[in-house]
């Protein structure tokens, strides 16, 4: 049976590497308690606290964090009428959280979620593998059997061309969950007691023209590679739809990593995740996305976009513009969120002048 | 005089009492939650519809007293997806096909008989094997030499069987449904527990299972215990679609080609990944031949002996065959909707041959594969292609078309690939089913 690793267990590493260049982003509506665990791995770097839901609570960060702490009121005279993008009453509100920082990676960690122990008993560092993720290439032109080949104790195996033996910038980096997994609501309904207890060892990209759920819960990317693309949708408060806000950003940035060259890795680190939701109260949330996905899925799958669109921005606008397009004979909300993705890159535009027309890949 | 009862326990026994009508907990505050989820206990009320009611809450206290008190769910999902499909696959169906490239498999054979001995086993021996073959009793088994493959094929066409490749003829001779095939230097590997991995049992698990090639789930395999199809994942593909091949790893001695062992002589995968996934369709990979398994009744022809090196020798190191013949097959699969796994079971590879001295021979298929891959990654089938030997034809066209000015060899793989195809109607038998 899976179980968290205790706040005693963790040791810190001896460097913390790129201390200066990730931000921890964290949405939070009720405590920050569970930073206490993550202490060791966490301490070095700055936080960025989205609080969601009521600006007028106050949100007890635990001593000795260094963050920056944003509440929907910040948000409002941050982004002025643009804040409209950013969402309410859900975590998708956390995206505002990347677009405000100033650093090269992201870390994003919901605050269900604790120090996972691998077989052996050890606390796992999901920041430090999330990190060598990152810093190290993806495959996704080819499979590769043996997983990861820049891993440790691994490499490309028979028959795998050394012309793609270097790789591409890996641009995301998807974790995985152990104990509650992360199960849409009919089947959680189906198996309120399943829990994930099995520990893969492995790291993989996810192939080319290949699509994924990405869940926001354990996650990292390179901001500058793909900051905008990482936009989390209209959710909560007064939208028909909740629990989507990872799927939709997943959906979005595959294709554009795809179209640019860049990589998506997925598989370790885990996390241990402690809570699970209530399934009747997520089956109303996700309703509507369980029949929309049938025709997004399909919508993503098809989408081609230009050989000119030569940047992250260029091509989530064209997306944007294929979403009002395509989807909002689904359902007006698809001519919102369209609206709303180009207001979101106008935004992460403003907030960030000098990185916007930097050619991030190449255009395939 | 005795306390009467207060208006909240008063409140709680009507609810116990009326629980039938309740269809929603989840505005009771946690304390009140708890004593209604005892009262209902004592009360002999717990079905399974009202313990939903309480789970439903979310509550964490409800969990740990679920936990403590040990109350078990037996759960009838509405949605049978997840539900392992475990058919009684009948010993007979199966077919282990040994390609022996050296003589002696007596050690080999004693170690896999816990696994292999009850099934039926086609061992084909090299044609250039010259010694006895030496195999251990208590096996039933067909073994094919040099001369029954002559009678079978001609003199002429048998020279195809050599080497790595004689295992394919096991493959076109058998008559049953699924085919295992396990390289003659590779032994039953352990698991991370110790426990010794029955490559067979998860093999035809990972055949009769379905496959999910249009959109990666995250878990990997959802049809396995433990685990499901992630929260994004549309309901419409969680049906998934047939396995045709089901690819292996190796502990130990990886599968690694020339160049990259010689540069690390020392390294050995140790890794146990414990995970089963289908690779995604148009997505192609190097389809290892030493640890595989099929579903020869719908795949068989698409698994053939036709890529040749000038040089090709009697290590893996040695050979790009099994490589040409997996890209074949899962471009067949892809376009006829069937799906392809890698993972689970490994195998342990035991230390064999110099990759230094196989340098020398392997650079020309590590050259080749620069072609080979583009060149599979542009093939698209035509919609008149329903059988896989059509496909098979085609692909062989497309070669012929694309590849022959490259290099001769892909001349004569080509041919040998339609070849193949005509050999496998007349001895391979009887009809392969169309393409799911």
């Amino acid at each position: 049976m899976a179980e968290p690793a205790t706040a005693t267990q963790a040791a810190a590493p001896a460097v913390p590497q790129l201390k200066d260049e990730l931000d921890i982003v964290i949405p939070t509506i009720r405590n920050l308690d569970f930073l206490e665990m993550w202490r060791p791995f966490f301490q070095p770097y700055h936080l960025i606290i989205v609080q969601d839901g009521d600006p007028s609570k106050t949100i007890k960060v635990p001593d000795g964090f260094d963050y920056e702490l944003y509440n929907r009121n910040d948000i409002n005279r941050i982004l002025g009428p643009k804040a409209s993008c950013i969402s309410f009453k859900d975590s998708a509100c956390r995206c505002f959280g990347y677009m405000v920082s100033k650093k090269k990676y992201i870390f994003t960690i919901d605050d269900d979620c604790f120090v996972a122990k691998d077989p052996s008993g050890k606390a796992i560092n999901a920041l430090e593998q999330h990190i060598k993720n990152l810093l190290s290439p993806s495959t996704p032109f080819f499979f590769n059997t043996l997983y990861d080949p820049f891993r440790d104790g691994a490499d490309f195996v028979r028959g795998y061309p050394f012309s793609l033996r270097e790789g591409v910038p890996t641009a995301v980096s998807h974790g995985l969950w152990l104990n509650i997994p992360d199960y849409d609501a009919p089947t959680q309904l189906v198996k309120p007691l399943e829990r994930n207890t099995r520990f893969v060892d492995a790291v993989l990209t996810i192939p080319k023209g290949t699509l994924f759920p990405m869940c926001g819960m354990n996650l990292a990317f390179d901001r500058e590679l793909i900051g905008p693309a990482m936009y989390f949708g209209l959710m909560g408060d007064g939208q028909p739809i909740g629990r989507y806000d990872d799927m939709w950003a997943g959906w979005c940035t595959k294709v554009i990593c795809d179209h640019l060259g860049l990589g998506v890795k997925t598989g370790l680190p885990y996390i241990y995740h402690s809570k699970a939701s209530n399934p009747f109260v997520n089956l109303r949330k996700e309703y509507k996305g369980i029949f929309w996905q049938e025709e997004i899925i399909p919508f993503f799958q098809q989408t081609v976009l230009p050989k000119d669109c030569t940047t992250v921005q260029k091509c989530y606008i064209e997306l944007a513009k294929q979403v009002k397009e395509k989807l909002s004979k689904v359902d007006p909300y698809f001519d919102k969120l369209a609206e709303a993705m180009v207001t979101w890159i106008e935004a992460w535009d403003e907030l960030n002048p000098t990185g916007s027309s930097v050619t991030n890949g190449k255009a395939k | 005089m005795r306390t009467p009862p207060c208006l909240l326990s008063l409140t709680l026994d009507s609810a116990v009492h009326n629980l039938s009508n309740i269809t929603d907990l989840s505005p009771f505050p946690d304390h009140i939650l708890i004593e209604l989820f005892l009262r209902t206990l004592r009360a002999g009320k717990l079905t399974e519809r009202v313990l939903k009611l309480f789970i439903a809450t979310g509550k964490d206290e409800v969990f740990s007293l679920i936990q403590a008190l040990n109350i078990q769910v037996t759960v009838t999902p509405v949605l049978p997806t997840s539900k392992l499909m475990s058919l009684s696959i009948k010993d007979d169906e199966i077919d282990i096909v040994i390609g022996a490239l050296r003589p002696d498999l007596t050690s080999f054979m004693n170690e896999w008989r816990t696994i292999f001995s009850r099934f039926h086993l086609i061992i084909v021996k090299d044609p250039d094997l010259k010694e006895e073959l030496k195999i251990p009793e208590g096996f039933n088994l067909d073994v094919y030499k040099k001369p029954d493959i002559d009678r079978v094929v001609g003199t002429s066409t048998s020279t195809i069987f050599s080497g790595y490749s004689c295992r394919y003829f096991g493959y076109l001779v058998s008559r049953k449904k699924y085919i295992i095939s396990v390289d003659d230097d590779c032994y039953p590997a352990k698991d991370n527990k110790g426990i010794l991995v029955d490559a067979v049992a998860q093999h035809i698990t990972n055949l009769t299972t379905p496959a999910t090639p249009f959109f990666f789930n995250t878990l990997y395999d959802p049809f396995t215990e433990g685990a499901d199809f992630v929260r994004g994942y549309p309901f419409s593909l969680r049906s998934g679609v047939q396995c045709a091949l089901s690819c292996g790893l190796w502990l130990n001695l990886a599968d690694y080609d020339a160049p990259t062992q010689a540069l690390k002589p020392e390294e050995r995968n140790s890794r146990y990944v414990d995970a089963v996934l289908t690779v995604p369709a148009r997505t192609l990979m190097p389809i290892s031949g030493i640890n595989i398994a099929f579903n020869r009744e719908v795949i068989g022809p698409a698994l053939l002996p036709s890529l040749r090196l000038g040089g090709e020798g009697k290590f893996r190191w040695e050979t790009m065959e099994d490589i040409w013949s997996g890209m074949c097959v899962k471009v067949v699969c892809d376009h006829l909707g069937l799906g392809v796994k890698t993972g689970m079971p490994y195998v342990w590879r035991n230390d064999r041959g110099d990759a230094i001295a196989s340098l020398r021979k392997e650079w020309e298929g590590v050259k080749l594969m620069e072609e080979v891959v583009p060149f599979f990654q542009s093939v698209r089938l035509s919609r008149e292609a329903t059988t896989t030997e059509d496909c098979v034809a085609e692909v062989a066209n497309v070669v012929k078309e694309q590849l022959e000015s490259k290099d001769p060899m892909f001349a004569r793989a080509a041919k040998a690939m339609v070849d193949w195809v005509k050999l496998w109607k007349s001895v391979g038998s009887s009809t392969s089913s169309p393409g799911a």
